[in-house]
């Protein structure tokens, strides 16, 4: 029998049992591994961390692409960074009032795997809206000024490859590369665990550093540390959750498995200890 | 006699052969190989314990080397092209004062640049001899000393000519080069040695892209601070002497100072370090090279920064320059080198190695990584977006001619009293002060207190400068000389 195991803290492991290994490989920044599993689907790991299973990768992607969205339905600029897999970018194409899509992922590998292993996350990925570049985010987004409507921060987690996209220098080079208007939602890591709690709280210190209006809302994912998972909302001047207008979302007509207005509302609704971590760091 | 090569590390094969033979220790040190304490070993790891050692016979030792630490100082000798090489363990403060304390006695005359470490005045103090001091050249823009000046330091040759030696800082710590070659002939014309300070210079030994190392000048000793762009463990260095001088005088000197339980992870670090630069050096070089100027190139394309290259050279004050040093001119973005230095520290997790009133220093080395490049990049455009100012008034950084009243050991040791600072106007130092880092003394004992001085003290501590040297660490009180 083979497992992957991947340790959620020195103490807590968590397993799928695996049927077998469809691909592996050191790429110039991180290794890269596809498996095949009887409960999830396909997983994908790198340094052997579970990045996304076929089976709940819809909760992620869609939440992290359609709470923005649905904020600011004229959007029609966005820029991915991270996000090799495509998930973000499939959600994004939903829209056929977005006109172009950056994706900016620094492992040109990832994208290559994804689409020959993950072809229902990667499906998108040809889309003639999507743009792809290679490159270093930090790199990248320093170049850009007041340019996108949106920015999705779909990166993994703030060490490895990812280090430089939870840094103050690239939340306050987002906002310099956004419009007035714009949105930056990035991937908030867990209140749940120490660890993870601690970059949870560096992210949103740093995030309130530079936007004025700064949110976290939640989301549930099985096959991530504790399964309890938090997204950040960082906007130049849209409020998540007032003045949203659901109705004209709701007439796009756009499918979802997770996502509806009333979740997004509500998904900003904090437990009392999150609330609790998230005020300790801001001013 | 064995044959070895710079593939062969003596000492750390030594330690390793040390660790197989399972000696029972009933020697120092009485952690005994970490197990006497087990919470120092869990924060250092077994490893490192396992080796913090003391010398013996299979280990040789730093007093006296017959073995293996001999061994390694000649593949170092060899590595750096000198005629003898001594692994030091006191910093290259110690390199540096040795080299002094060999080339001169009480009352002898040595001359230097005035922008100098404050080790080599130090070692005047511990030796009595006096200094002869070359005003270096000053960018006025830039606000930095630079070299000295072949015709300067000829003229303190001719004005001097019973002086001992001539100290050459290669490079500064901002990567400015004198003409040492030319230097070290004028100084061997008229019978004085010359010494380096390289302690920002260990890896100009194994380029052909960089300035001219000193021993490759004719330089009798170099001090070079392998612990800075060689890779060995902070506080290790490397004395390096040519066939001028006496291997066993200099021998003595050092082991009037230096501690009798060198430590083998600094030895060790040095020996493995040299055997790294001297195999992979030139390729390891090549790679800090690209990162700077790619840094360098960003960091000029943000706006108003300047990091400054090899375009500064002008044939004299600046001969070379060391492309692998990143300073920065932050001024015209309305902010003092060591504001940017705290912001960068405080706001954005990076920490620099010194900004002065002007200037920032990054340094770059074999250790960093293109995703750490792009940060520090990413994060001085955000000061400059976020924090640049306009019209803000910046003191101009000039050179302070010193007046030179007395020698630094007579004044050191001089009947003194201690005065409010700002009370000393026209009195003589018998201390330090200085910004650290640099190092790099505002006031060295002996020297006249001017007006100018005291208002570049004040302003250098306004802008958060951290103040070091005197005996009241904070600085409100300075010692001078009653007498005088």
């Amino acid at each position: 029998m083979l497992w992957f195991t991947e340790q959620h803290t020195p103490n807590v492991r968590f397993s799928i049992k695996v049927d077998r290994q469809l691909f592996s490989e050191q790429s110039e920044f991180q290794r890269i591994d596809v498996f095949e599993s009887e409960e999830f689907g396909r997983v994908l790991t790198l340094d052997g961390y579970l990045m996304l299973t076929e089976k709940d990768e819809f909760i992620y992607h869609e939440m992290i692409a359609h709470v923005p969205m649905c904020v600011h339905p004229q959007a029609k600029n966005v820029l991915v960074i991270g996000g090799g897999d495509g998930g973000t970018v499939r959600e994004l194409c939903k829209y056929k009032t977005i006109e172009k899509i950056d994706l900016v992922e620094i492992d040109e590998r990832v994208v290559d795997i994804s689409k020959l292993y993950l072809p229902k996350v990667a499906c998108a990925l040809e889309d003639p809206r999507v743009h792809c570049y290679y490159e270093d985010g930090l790199k990248f987004i320093r170049h850009v000024e007041d340019e996108y409507d949106l920015i999705i921060v779909d990166s993994t987690d703030p060490f490895g490859p990812g280090e430089g996209l939870f840094t103050k220098e690239f939340y306050g080079n987002c906002f310099k590369a956004l419009h007035e208007d714009g949105i930056m939602v990035n991937q908030h890591e867990s209140p749940f665990y120490q660890e993870d709690a601690y970059a949870m709280q560096r992210a949103h210190k740093r995030i309130c550093h530079s936007f004025p209006i700064s949110r976290v809302y939640q989301v549930h994912i099985p096959t991530y540390p504790s399964g309890h998972w938090l997204f950040g909302f960082a906007s130049r001047k849209y409020h998540p959750v007032k003045e949203v207008n659901w109705q004209a979302w709701k007439d796009l007509r756009i499918r979802c498995r997770y996502y509806n207005c009333p979740l997004h509302a509500g998904s900003f609704a904090l437990p009392n200890y999150v609330e609790e971590l998230l005020r300790d760091v801001e001013d | 006699m064995k044959y070895i090569s710079q593939e062969n590390a003596p000492i750390l094969e030594a330690l390793e052969k040390m660790k197989i033979a399972r000696l029972v220790p009933f020697d120092v040190p009485g952690h005994k190989r970490g197990r006497g304490n087990p919470e120092l070993t869990k924060f250092l790891g077994e490893q490192c314990l396992s080796v913090d050692v003391n010398s013996m016979k299979m280990l040789d030792n730093l007093c006296h080397p017959v073995s293996v630490i001999k061994e390694a100082e000649e593949l170092a000798a060899e590595a750096f092209g000198a005629a003898h090489a001594f692994f030091m363990v006191g910093g290259t403060t110690s390199a540096v004062q040795a080299m002094v304390m060999s080339a001169c006695k009480q009352g002898d005359k040595i001359i230097m640049p005035r922008n100098v470490h404050r080790s080599a005045i130090n070692a005047l103090i511990l030796c009595g001899a006096v200094p002869i001091y070359v005003n270096p050249q000053m960018d006025p823009t830039l606000g930095i000393s630079l070299g000295m000046s072949v015709s300067d330091v000829e003229r303190a040759i001719k004005e001097n000519p019973d002086a001992k030696a001539v100290l050459v800082n290669n490079p500064t710590y901002y990567g400015i080069c004198s003409d040492i070659k030319s230097i070290a002939k004028l100084a061997h014309e008229h019978g004085m040695l010359l010494l380096a300070d390289e302690a920002h210079g260990s890896h100009l030994y194994f380029s052909d892209k960089l300035p001219v190392a000193a021993m490759h000048a004719g330089a009798d000793m170099a001090a070079i601070s392998m612990h800075k762009s060689g890779g060995s463990l902070t506080q290790s260095s490397i004395l390096l002497i040519g066939d001028r001088v006496s291997q066993g005088y200099v021998h003595q000197i050092i082991n009037l100072t230096q501690t009798t339980s060198a430590s083998y992870l600094l030895m060790v670090s040095l020996d493995i370090s040299r055997r790294n630069m001297a195999l992979r050096g030139k390729a390891l070089v090549d790679k800090i090279i690209a990162l700077v100027q790619y840094a360098r190139d960003e960091i000029n394309t943000i706006g108003d920064y300047y990091a400054y290259s090899s375009e500064l050279i002008n044939g004299d004050s600046i001969f070379d320059f060391d492309i692998t040093k990143l300073a920065i001119y932050t001024r015209s973005i309305g902010l003092a080198g060591v504001e940017v230095y705290d912001l960068l520290r405080d706001e954005y997790d990076i920490q620099t190695e010194f900004g002065d009133i002007a200037n920032l220093l990054a340094y770059v080395s074999v250790g960093d990584r293109e995703k750490d490049i792009e940060r520090l990049v990413s994060a001085l455009a955000e000061i400059r977006r976020n924090y640049r100012q306009t019209g803000r008034e910046m003191l101009k950084a000039e050179y302070i001619s010193p007046q030179v009243v007395c020698g630094p050991q007579e004044a050191f040791y001089g009947e003194k009293e201690s005065l409010p600072l700002y009370d000393t106007l026209g009195r003589v130092c018998s201390e330090f002060v200085m910004c650290y880092p640099p190092g790099i003394p505002i006031l060295a004992p002996g020297e006249r207190i001017t007006e100018e001085i005291l208002r570049y003290i004040r302003y250098a501590r306004k802008k958060g400068c951290q103040m070091t040297g005197p005996e009241d660490m904070e600085l409100k009180q300075l010692n001078v000389l009653t007498h005088i």
